[in-house]
């Protein structure tokens, strides 16, 4: 066990599946020399070398579209797109290409391409740097969305992504890049979790509060909260956005009979409007009280100085939990 | 800049002598022949589209030339990645042509095995296919192989969008072996080239730091000769060229397109004086490296070639409804690779057999 950043935790993930498979690239704005703005590629290229630890020039279609051709050439290139507002150029690539290339095809192309998107706000960051856009590519079918919420889960899950032979968005979250927790750097892969499925991180027994990415760290202090109010909130981190791992959510929310789910991104037709209609679906005679979403409001990302009444912080989440007990 | 065109057949059927362009030992009986059953098969689809066999045809009717003299110059190792009207280039490099039916039946969506024949599956986003020849390119200089290139066909509406120019930014300066071959139909639908640049095409090049060279599209030797030279550079080491083969689409755009709306008659008949096919076989008559019983037996195998793939079209099977689930991710034992799909297609399984009990009743 060794005590990492998520950023480190990451670093040390792909530096493994880099030197277990040859194939396997990285590609990106300042992933090389610089090591990533967020210096998550920090030494990789030193020590693995310019074929393998590609700059590239200023393009993120680009990027995603010579990726794809790597692909088809055999190789596992994982890409990073500097931040979540800059992916929208590689959108076309992503949509069109990326993900259906294994159903055209009839899997006779698959596409292993891994795409890291650090996202999220929190970070007083300008216009553009704190985006959460998962619901883009969640509603693409054939990509894998994840995303990893602390350092030990980021270590295993950067490697079944780049493992995985579908294309995988993986989401990091930026404002907990200098998170530190014990990583167990010496454990096999096969033991890690699979990456569709979500993981309990907190039993309880009288709500079920779901999320993944920056707001698993608010939802556990959440339920520290809660719990010294005598009330039991189970927290799942949903890991998988695309597909999502309902069987572990249901079995939860069938036997608290609550559920609220919280993310950053716009709860308009956001990933927790397809997560409600499920539960409904799946828990309606277990549900005690209409799922209840927070989140991000219908507005664009505001400025930094606002972004505190944006994101959802442990009240509001609270107030949530607070909210489904009424009914 | 001068805006030189590469020409080694007059349309006249005269050889231009071009040393810094040698054809080496080229097979003119074999190009006339490709041609001429690409033309045919292409008006076979044509016709099967007008009965309603097939949802869509992209017309090459006039770029017969562009194409297979581009495809008869690459090697065996060399791979392809082409738009959706490169019916010729498949051609060229073995594809089965009811693979493209199929396609534009609306059996599949164009699914072959893209090492198999070393041609890639159409790509319709207009540009898409430059960068994934690009990262292909930077594969093989990864893979340290030194007799492969790849060849990505685009058309003259394809050098407006940002993926065609990042592809060439890209491939400038990783000195990617890879070849742009753009064929300037004329057309981007109906907008002319004026409207996608002010430059002829061939001079994006130098910007990007790369030759660029333009070739008569109608003439088969010129872009073999062309294209080969490009691919030899390529595999060599000495990076992409963009090659602008001036041609024009004879036909509509596609069977939903009407030209005369946008075009006029007389142009289209000045350039039917420049036909790809005709300056061959004149070419082969005079030189007498034809007679007319090979013009004979090539057209008696085009009939063949048409009909065998009128009867391969209707004996298509639409496939089978569960198929829709297939392949949408890598599976596992027997899943579809996503617990959300599964229940999907357990439930429309459910759901299609309630119809099938109905009907047993």
């Amino acid at each position: 066990m060794t005590r990492l950043t998520l950023s480190r935790a990451l670093n040390e993930g792909l530096r493994r599946s880099l030197e277990n498979d040859p194939k396997v690239m990285i590609m990106g704005e300042d992933v090389g020399k610089l090591g990533g703005v967020f210096r998550v590629t920090d030494g990789l290229q030193k020590d693995l070398g310019e074929h393998r630890v590609v700059d590239t020039p200023l393009a993120e279609s680009g990027i995603v579209g010579t990726a794809i051709g790597l692909a088809m050439r055999g190789y596992r290139p994982v890409c990073e797109i500097q931040f979540d507002g800059f992916v929208y150029p590689a959108t076309d690539q992503i949509v069109s290409q990326l993900a259906k290339m294994r159903y055209r095809s009839k899997g006779k192309v698959a596409l292993p391409v891994v795409i890291r998107i650090p996202f999220g706000g929190g970070i007083g960051a300008v216009e553009h740097h704190s985006e959460s856009p998962e619901v883009f590519f969640a509603h693409t079918a054939g990509l894998r969305v994840v995303a990893c919420a602390d350092p030990a889960d980021a270590y295993a899950m950067i490697q079944l992504a780049i493992a995985s032979d579908d294309p995988v968005i993986f989401f990091e979250p930026k404002r907990r890049y200098w998170d530190k927790a014990e990583v167990d750097t010496a454990a096999p892969l096969s033991a890690a979790l699979p990456l569709d499925q979500a993981r309990t991180v907190h039993p309880g027994n009288d709500v079920t509060l779901l999320s993944y990415g920056p707001l698993v760290r608010t939802c556990l202090e959440a339920a520290l909260a809660a719990d010294a109010d005598g009330r039991s909130v189970e927290v799942i981190d949903l890991r998988s956005l695309s597909p999502l791992d309902m069987a572990t959510v249901s079995a939860s929310v069938a036997r608290t009979g609550r559920c609220v789910i919280a993310h950053e991104a716009p709860v308009y037709a956001g990933l927790g409007a397809e997560i409600a209609a499920r539960v409904t679906e799946q828990c309606f005679y277990s549900l005690e009280a209409p799922v209840l979403r927070v989140g991000g409001f219908a507005i664009p990302y505001p400025s930094a100085r606002l972004e505190e009444h944006y994101l959802p912080d442990l009240d509001r989440i609270l107030d949530a939990v607070d909210r489904t007990f009424a009914y | 800049m001068t805006t030189e065109t590469i020409q080694l057949l007059t349309p006249e059927g005269e050889r231009v002598e071009r040393p810094d362009y040698p054809l080496g030992d080229v097979d003119i009986r074999g190009m006339y022949r490709d041609m001429v059953l690409v033309r045919r098969l292409d008006s076979e689809a044509v016709a099967l589209q007008r009965q309603g066999e097939l949802g869509l045809w992209a017309s090459l009717l006039g770029q017969e030339a562009a194409q297979v003299g581009s495809a008869r110059a690459l090697s065996p190792r060399d791979m392809a990645f082409p738009s959706y009207r490169e019916h010729g280039v498949a051609w060229c490099r073995g594809l089965p042509p009811v693979r493209l039916i199929e396609m534009f039946r609306g059996v599949n969506n164009g699914t072959w095995d893209p090492e198999e024949h070393k041609f890639h599956l159409y790509t319709i986003v207009i540009g898409d296919q430059a960068l994934h020849a690009t990262g292909y390119a930077m594969g093989i200089q990864r893979d340290a192989s030194e007799d492969e290139a790849v060849i990505a066909y685009f058309g003259d509406g394809a050098t407006s969008q940002g993926d065609v120019s990042e592809a060439f930014g890209w491939a400038a300066v990783f000195h990617a072996p890879v070849v742009f071959f753009c064929q300037n139909n004329q057309f981007a639908i109906s907008a002319p080239p004026e409207r996608q640049s002010r430059v002829p095409i061939y001079q994006r090049a130098s910007g990007f730091g790369f030759p660029g060279v333009r070739v008569d599209g109608n003439d088969v030797l010129a872009c073999y000769a062309v294209t080969r030279k490009a691919l030899r550079a390529a595999r060599d080491g000495e990076g992409p060229t963009l090659i602008e083969a001036f041609t024009y689409r004879m036909g509509a755009h596609t069977t939903t397109d009407d030209p005369t709306r946008y075009r006029l008659a007389s142009e289209v008949e000045a350039w039917r004086l420049r036909d790809p096919i005709e300056r061959v076989r004149a070419y082969l008559a005079r030189t007498r490296e034809a007679d007319a019983a090979f013009f004979e037996q090539v057209e008696a195998e085009a009939d063949e070639l048409a009909a065998t793939l009128r009867a391969a079209c209707l004996a298509l099977p639409d496939p089978p409804p569960m198929s829709l689930f297939d392949h949408v991710y890598a599976s596992a034992g027997g899943g579809s690779g996503s617990a959300i799909l599964d229940a999907e297609r357990e439930q429309y399984a459910a759901y299609l057999g309630g119809f099938a009990e109905e009907g047993a009743e």
